[in-house]
């Protein structure tokens, strides 16, 4: 009598969507690697050390892995929540109250700064294994760029509580803005930018007012933040992990002693 | 000033700290176990081995668990850190003290890294660490700060960057132990290929697993905070950017928002990028070493421990209303007064030192008659900071064979941005220090043009 297993695994529906069966031998556990979509992103053979923990600490694996937790958790809490003055606030009450055992706003809020302190752990392996020298030059540039984005992921998801907490915050962040240079209303070099005595650069046209699409944090800035929080920026992280990705691979694979 | 509620305070908190110290002790039976398992554990004096050190420590915390579960003033009284203790820690606690201090602190762990690494010495520094974050925890101003939900990944990021800072350095050590002895760095040996299906592939998903398992547990015992609706009319105090931009907000403290806020991160994102092409030294790309790249890893520690994380630290646990420091163990009181009256540059020179008014441009003066004014008046403090940034590369060449082989090296272009990275780095203690010593407020004053430096 074969088993439930064994009948599941010889259908013709579990062959189709897994070509191979669980690898066993070596052929085997070459092929599994070069057919399967999600296995592909890897080599089919490694040194040992890109495998040893102590090395990479898998600090690059657990950032990516934690941006599809907040991919999957941030989709799930867009089913929820409007982006507009009268509903978020309510819309977040009602997460917490309403659903029952509802943790899906815990996961998405810790999940996020959990990203930001593995980001940042693993720059920080990076440099320590001197991992951006020839030829990763290029790949710690993306890296450098990857980081401001989980910064600015993290910075935009702030508000759309909008709750106290969100708001000042924010409001503290964006102000900075307002002293840019040449751009900012109350920066260095702003009155230079007069035409026939009228500045251009106010506080309805500098650099801050771009970011809040108004002169404070109202309701164009939740909106403004809405998309970047959940189009822009993730296409823009996932755009550049992919080319990560892919030079990790074509630098080389995981560094190593020459 | 507590009383009653300190009681309910430490009835809130004892179930914590209970378990707070079985974990502790679970902690230290788990290395001492681990150790006489393998037979690892170090001879200290005699017979006595490191393991055994370490189970009487969890014997010990086992102990102090059911005083910490009781939640008896009384009793808790023997598991917190004295008033007095506490007392001197805020009167000692300041912006200088906390920064000078953990420079002092970081410096002596690296100069005797060798020493510190050890794991029995740093395991011993971890538990001092844990215990006296639990002896902390029944202050309640301590544990209110701490226990903030939105502050506890700082927590965590403390001690996960403890021990990885440890766990890098401890293999740096290693392997320059091996190349002083002519030995290729350890890593050389794990020069053999595997194949990725089972070995990274099963890795990855135990630590899928694991990250999925703590995020849970993480998730369910601390809720999102979520306060009152936004209003743009009532301004909490203090107003406190998100945690990762505290160091930028503590900038504030010594620059305008311009440089605080824009043109220095700008060139902290800049400077990153530009590492891999400003470090030329080929050695240590690959394998963890501090040795063979002992420049590159000071700077690196200094921007990004001391700059970037304890400012984070000091913005997060130390500032109060209106920006304030407060120890560790002082109640936020937003009427706390500092005396401000910080000086410029220019009123040093002209009324102090030469005992005259600034210079200032007649009302009916034209435009270049007032900006030349404006630049006479600001003089010093331009002139101070060409010389900075100006002469001290060249200065540095003359003087030190280390700046002239790295100017060798690197060729003119590359060494002057090395070195206006660095100097825009050094600026932010050096402007600290001056601030702390005679209260200088700016370098360069230009309130006409919005420029204050
Ligand atoms: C969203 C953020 C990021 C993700 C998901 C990510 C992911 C990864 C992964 C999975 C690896 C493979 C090796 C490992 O796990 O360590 C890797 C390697 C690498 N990453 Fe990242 N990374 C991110 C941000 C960064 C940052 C901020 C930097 C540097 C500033 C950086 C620089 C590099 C470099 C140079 C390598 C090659 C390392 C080597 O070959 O040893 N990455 N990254």
């Amino acid at each position: 009598m074969p088993s439930l297993s064994e009948i599941i695994r010889h259908s013709q529906i579990w062959k189709s969507i897994f070509r191979h069966p669980a690898p066993v031998d070596r052929r085997n556990r070459v092929v599994v690697m070069l057919t399967n979509f999600f296995l592909h992103l890897h080599p089919v053979s490694i040194k040992k050390q890109g495998i040893a923990l102590s090395y990479t600490w898998c600090m690059g694996g657990v950032t990516f892995f934690l941006f599809l937790v907040e991919t999957v958790t941030g989709v799930l809490l867009m089913f929820y929540y409007r982006p507009t003055l009268e509903w978020a606030y309510k819309d977040i009450l009602a997460l917490r109250d309403v659903m029952s055992m509802g943790i899906l706003r815990e996961l998405h809020r810790w999940g996020a700064h959990a990203m930001v302190i593995t980001v940042w752990l693993h720059m920080y392996r990076v440099f320590l294994t001197g991992s951006y020298k020839p030829p990763r030059e290029f790949n710690w540039v993306i890296g450098v760029i990857l980081l401001l984005l989980t910064l600015l992921l993290s910075f935009t998801g702030y508000l759309l509580p909008w709750d106290q907490l969100a708001i000042w915050a924010i409001t503290v962040g964006s102000n900075m803005a307002r002293a840019t240079p040449i751009l900012g209303h109350e920066g260095p070099g702003s009155q230079l930018l007069t035409v026939d005595g009228i500045p251009m650069i106010t506080n309805a046209s500098d650099a801050r007012f771009a970011l809040l699409g108004a002169r404070f944090v109202g309701e164009e800035t939740l909106n403004r933040f809405y998309v970047l929080h959940c189009i822009a920026l993730p296409l823009a992280v996932a755009f550049l992990l992919a080319i990560h990705f892919w030079r990790v691979r074509k630098d080389g694979g995981i560094s190593g002693p020459l | 000033m507590h009383g009653h509620n300190e009681a309910l305070f430490l009835e809130e908190i004892s179930s914590f700290l209970g378990l707070y110290y079985l974990f502790l002790a679970a902690l230290n039976a788990g290395a001492a176990f681990y150790l006489w398992r393998r037979g690892r554990g170090i001879r200290l004096i005699g017979p006595i081995r490191s393991f055994h050190c370490w189970l009487l420590l969890a014997l010990l915390f086992t102990m102090i668990a059911p005083l910490a579960f009781s939640g008896d003033p009384q009793v808790m009284r023997w598991i917190s850190l004295p008033p007095s203790v506490r007392d001197f820690i805020d009167w000692l606690m300041g912006p200088v003290v906390y920064s000078v201090g953990t420079v002092a602190v970081l410096t002596v762990l690296f100069v005797g890294r060798r020493f510190f690494v050890k794991p029995t010495v740093a395991w011993l520094m971890l538990n001092g660490a844990l215990l006296f974050m639990g002896l902390a925890m029944t202050d309640p101003d301590f544990a209110d700060i701490v226990r903030k939900p939105d502050n506890v990944p700082i927590v965590g990021l403390i001690y996960l960057l403890g021990y990885f800072t440890w766990l890098g350095a401890y293999l740096a050590v290693e392997n320059d132990k091996r190349i002083q002895q002519g030995l290729p760095p350890k890593e050389k040996e794990l020069d053999e290929k595997v194949l990725v299906w089972p070995d990274l592939v099963y890795t990855e998903l135990i630590c899928m697993i694991a990250v999925t398992a703590l995020l849970f547990v993480w998730a369910i015992c601390i809720k999102a905070p979520l306060e009152e609706p936004a209003s743009a009319v009532k301004t909490p105090n203090p107003s406190k950017a998100p945690w990762y931009f505290l160091g930028l907000q503590e900038m504030l403290v010594y620059y305008d928002p311009w440089m605080a806020g824009v043109v220095l991160p700008s060139l902290i994102i800049f400077g990153l990028m530009a590492i891999p092409y400003l470090d030329f030294n080929k050695k240590g790309n690959g394998y963890y070493t501090i040795d063979e790249r002992k420049f590159s890893y000071i700077v690196f520690q200094f921007g990004f421990i001391v700059l970037w994380v304890t400012l984070i630290v000091l913005g997060t646990f130390l500032r109060g209303p209106n920006w304030n420091f407060f120890g560790p163990f002082e109640t936020w009181d937003p009427h706390k007064v500092e005396a401000l009256n910080n000086v410029d540059l220019s009123e040093f020179f002209w009324v102090r030192w030469l005992q005259r008014a600034r210079p200032r441009p007649p009302e009916d003066a034209g435009m270049l008659i007032k900006v030349g004014v404006i630049l006479i008046r600001e003089l010093p403090g331009i002139l101070l900071l060409i010389g900075y940034f100006a002469i001290t590369p060249a200065a540095m060449v003359v003087w030190s064979r280390f700046f002239r082989e790295l100017f060798k090296k690197m060729g003119l272009f590359r060494y002057m941005t090395m070195m206006f990275l660095l100097q825009v780095m050094l600026l932010l203690p050096v402007k600290m220090v001056c601030r702390w010593s005679f209260n200088l407020k700016y370098f360069i004053a230009i309130p006409e043009w919005m420029l204050n430096f």
